[in-house]
Parts: structure tokens; sequence; C-alpha cells
């Protein structure tokens, strides 16, 4: 077995490695509630259930109209990113001018009928989602195995992540979206129509976690709950990374999924909680988070 | 083409809300194709919010507003500038999420003849020299000349200019006195709310003078000497 320093790198990359993986989709979701919070400042705790209906509309896809996996990667995140503009639309901006506790309570509460829904429709036990065909197998490398679809993920979501932090940060569009979170009403002086670029932004964000729910499928179980265990993490790692960082939100995604990964080498009993050690870390020092700008 | 022609804004009956509080009380008011117009009045005459008005960016507003021929008073606040506006706010309002020449390019164009960004900077300098910086670390100067810049490239050839000279040094002053004044040569209809009044006189056409959310006084230039006192009582300089 092959050691160095007595520690048996088989198992530190294996667990690195699933850190990376936990980390692409931490990077993911993360990224869309950024997203959403630095434009509309809404808390969307219906970013998990719309994780979870990522995953289940992949699964229903496939096994109600045969719809495989990398046509699913497509359409499924535009029907989830649907569903986010039907939600701004007609149940958010109804009191978008309300304070923010009302929007996260309906967020909160479309969150718990949705995993209600699912449950009593399939149950609460998890379904599987076979790896599409392309990318079974994987390869030997000197430290570890690197399964393929795992690959896939961590490179998947990072395009993806890079992608979206380019178009935010480098492009025109996402020049009227950080104004727009700036000033609303001097974009709309400006002949911008600033609700449509919120209910398209709000649609982009819950469509990145409808996107994480496919890329899921495979790998982690599809069921009812998968969103809402995954979402107090993602939480937290926005804490961390700081309310509303692109960049910051991308970044702490992935590094904690890594940090978590050694976590479960070093000291698995602390793997659950480690996050949230860092979380209270963070807020004791550096209240904004790691990328947040100081109020 | 300084010729004074068209009528580009006309206010009828303007009644303005901030929530419960009725801040304009019916003003009338128009504006004529390149003409220069000045709105002067106390601080919380309803100068500001006038401008604002006109771009809907106020709770509530009614009655008219004729813009190029167009009623926009039940108009969305984002169509507006498409009419051909541009509002320069009392804040200036630059973004300081983005760099000077992002600021510069934000507003989308609304007509086709806008200034190219090689004539903004033989305009403002300033403004090229420091197009990497953050938008809000520029001096207040250079604030005001961005937020100037922005308008006059998208195009729009009627300008609401909001306190453009408030709390800047005599030299910008006298700067921005000789930008409006080309601004002017170039045909634009320009819509000022000054509170310096040193500064408009010499290069409006007209001023509105505001009291309490009504115009009270109309005073063209050529009548300023014989009302220097009654705009005095107004004004109180």
């Amino acid at each position: 077995m092959a050691t160095f320093l007595g520690i048996n790198l088989f198992g530190l990359f294996g667990q690195l490695l699933v850190g990376l993986i936990n980390g692409s989709f931490y990077a993911l979701l993360s990224l869309g509630l950024a997203i959403i919070f630095g434009l509309l400042k809404i808390i969307n705790f219906a970013q998990g259930a719309m994780y979870m209906l990522g995953a289940f509309f992949a699964w229903m896809a496939l096994h109600y109209m045969g719809i495989n996996y990398w046509a699913a990667l497509i359409v499924v995140p535009l029907a989830v990113g649907f569903i986010g503009v039907m939600m701004e639309r007609y149940l958010l901006r109804p009191i978008a001018n309300e304070d923010h506790l009302y929007s996260l309570l309906l967020t909160f509460g479309i969150a718990l009928i949705l995993q209600g829904a699912f449950t009593h429709m399939f149950g609460s036990s998890g379904m599987s989602y076979a790896i599409p065909e392309e990318l079974k197998g994987g390869n030997r490398l000197p430290f570890m195995y690197l399964p393929n679809y795992r690959a896939w993920i961590i490179v998947a979501s990072l395009i993806v992540c890079a992608g979206t932090w380019y178009m935010i940060e480098k492009t025109k569009l996402g020049a009227y979206l950080r104004a727009g979170t700036e000033n609303p009403s001097m974009m709309q002086a400006f002949g911008i129509n600033v609700p449509l670029i919120v209910t398209l932004t709000f649609g982009f964000g819950v469509g990145l976690a409808g996107f994480a729910g496919v890329m899921a499928a495979p790998v982690y179980s599809v069921s009812p709950d998968m969103g809402s265990n995954m979402l107090i993490v993602v939480f937290a790692i926005v804490v961390i990374g700081g309310m509303g960082s692109i960049g910051g939100a991308i970044l702490t995604g992935l590094g904690m999924g890594v940090v978590e990964g050694l976590t479960k080498y070093f000291y698995p009993e602390a793997s659950t909680t480690v996050i949230f050690a860092v979380m209270v870390i963070v807020l004791l020092t550096k209240p904004a988070g790691l990328f947040g700008k100081e109020a | 083409m300084s010729t004074v022609g068209d009528e580009k804004l006309r206010i009828s009956d303007l009644h303005a809300f901030y929530g419960e509080s009725h801040i304009l009380h019916g003003i009338d008011m128009t504006v004529m194709q390149g003409e220069l117009v000045t709105l002067l009045g106390r601080n919380g005459a309803g100068r500001s919010t006038t401008l604002r008005s006109i771009m809907n960016m106020v709770g509530k507003r009614t009655g008219s507003i004729n813009i190029n021929g167009r009623e926009t008073i039940d108009m969305p606040a984002h169509k507006i500038a498409h009419l051909g506006m541009g509002f320069c706010p009392e804040e200036r309002a630059i973004f300081s999420s983005l760099n000077v020449e992002e600021n510069l390019m934000l507003p989308p164009a609304v007509r086709s003849d806008g200034m190219s960004v090689e004539e903004i900077y033989e305009m403002f300098p300033n403004l090229y020299e420091r197009r990497m910086s953050q938008g809000t670390r520029l001096s207040g100067g250079e604030q005001q000349m961005l937020a100037l810049a922005r308008i006059l490239r998208t195009g729009a050839n009627i300008l609401l200019l909001d306190e453009i000279t408030e709390g800047l040094a005599p030299v910008i002053v006298k700067t921005l006195g000789e930008v409006l004044l080309k601004l002017k040569e170039r045909g634009l209809t320009i819509l000022l709310v000054e509170q310096n009044f040193r500064f408009a006189a010499p290069i409006a056409d007209r001023h509105y003078v505001m009291e309490h959310g009504h115009i009270v006084e109309e005073v063209h230039a050529h009548e300023l000497e014989a009302k220097a006192e009654m705009l005095n009582t107004y004004l109180g300089v």
C-alpha cells in the first residue's frame, strides 16, 4: 500500500476526490444562492428543493419519456429555471416590497411543499439513476482510482461555475446585473427593464440548482430529502464565503468540500461538523465572510 | 443648430407623491427644443422631485407629462429613457461595482447619434486617464463628469441635470458651464436644477422658480435684471 509519512495515500486521495465532488455541488448551489441574493436580496430556502427537483426531473425524464442523461442536462435546468421564473413572477414579486422575512418564509414553504409532494409520490427511500454509458468505468492513477463520472462532475461544474463567473464579472449583461443590484431605480432611468432582469436572474440561479440536481442523480440517491440535507451545509458555505460574492461562493464551495474530505480522512468523527466550526470561526473573525465586503 | 424649435417637454397639472406625502401640487411647464431651462428654488421646493417625476422615479404621479409628443404618465420607468431622455441625479449614482469605463458604457443607447467614446474622452480627459479606476474612487468633480458623460454617450437629447455643480470647486464648475454651452450648441435640450444662481444665470434661456411644490414664477433671461429683487426674495440669496 502506498504510504507517505505514515499516511495512506489511497485513502487520502480517495477522500480528497469525494471532497471535490461534494465541493462541486456546494459550489453550484451556493453560486445560485449568491446570484439570487445579490440581485433580489432574497434568501432562497427553496434552492435545495430545486436541486431535488432537478434530480427527480432527470429520473422522470428517463423513466417516463426516455430522455437520456445528456438531453436531461440541458432540458431539466431549463424546466427548473422556468419554475423559478413563475415563482418569482407570481409569488415573490407581489411581496417584493415587504420585509425580506416574507420571501424567506415563502421560499421555505415552497421547499416543504415540494419535499412533501415528492415524498408522497415516490416515498422517502430514494431511487437510483444509472451512470450514462459514455461515462462508465474509470482510470487508475498513481495514487487512486478515478471513476470517469466523478471526474466529469468536477470538470462540468467547474466549467459552469467559471462561465457564470465570467458572465457576471466580465460581460455587459453582467454589468447590468451588478449595477441593478446596486441601484435598480437608476438602471430603470437608463432604460433597462430591471423587473425582467430580476425574473431571469432568479430563473438562472434556480436553474443552476436544477443542473446540480441532474449531475447528482447518478452519484447520490434521488430522494425527496436530498435537497434539504444539502441546503443547510450550503447556507453555512454562503455565510463563510460572504453573502452575494460570486467568486467567493464558488471558491468557498469547492474549498469546504475539500476541507470536509480531508477531515473525513484525518478525523472522521468531525467530518459532518467541520464546516459549521469553520463558519463559527469566520463569523467571529470576519463577520462579512471571507470574500464579502464589510458593510 | 441652436435654434429654438418644437416643444420637447410639456408638463401639465403634475402632482407627485412619495408614500403619503404630496410633494408636487400641479406643475405646468414646457421646454422647447434646444432650450436650457433651470428650476430654481430653495431646498425642498420640489425641483428634484420634478425631475424624478419626469423619469417616473417617484411613488405616484398624476397629470400629464408629454415627451416629444408622447404622453408618458402611464409609461413604465424603463421606457422613458428610450424617448431620448438622459437623467443625471443629484447623488450622481456612479456604480461602485463597475470601473469608470464600465460606468460610461453602462446605459444602453437610446438614440443613434450619441457622442462617441473618443469625443467624450476628448471633452473629459480626466475620465480617460482614470478609465480603469473603480467608479466611486473618482473625485467628486470627476464623478460628476462621468455621470454627465454616460448620458451623452447614449444619444439622449433631452437632459435632466440635478444640481451638477453642488460641492464642486470653482474651476470644475467653470468647466461644467463650458460643457453645457457646448451641449447647447449641439442642439440638446436641457432642464437644469441648480442652486448656484450665478452658474445658471449666464447660460440659461429661461428659469422657473419653485416653492412648496408649485411653480411661482417664470423668468426669461432678458428679464433677469428687472426681476432680480423678486428672485432674491424667493431664493434668499
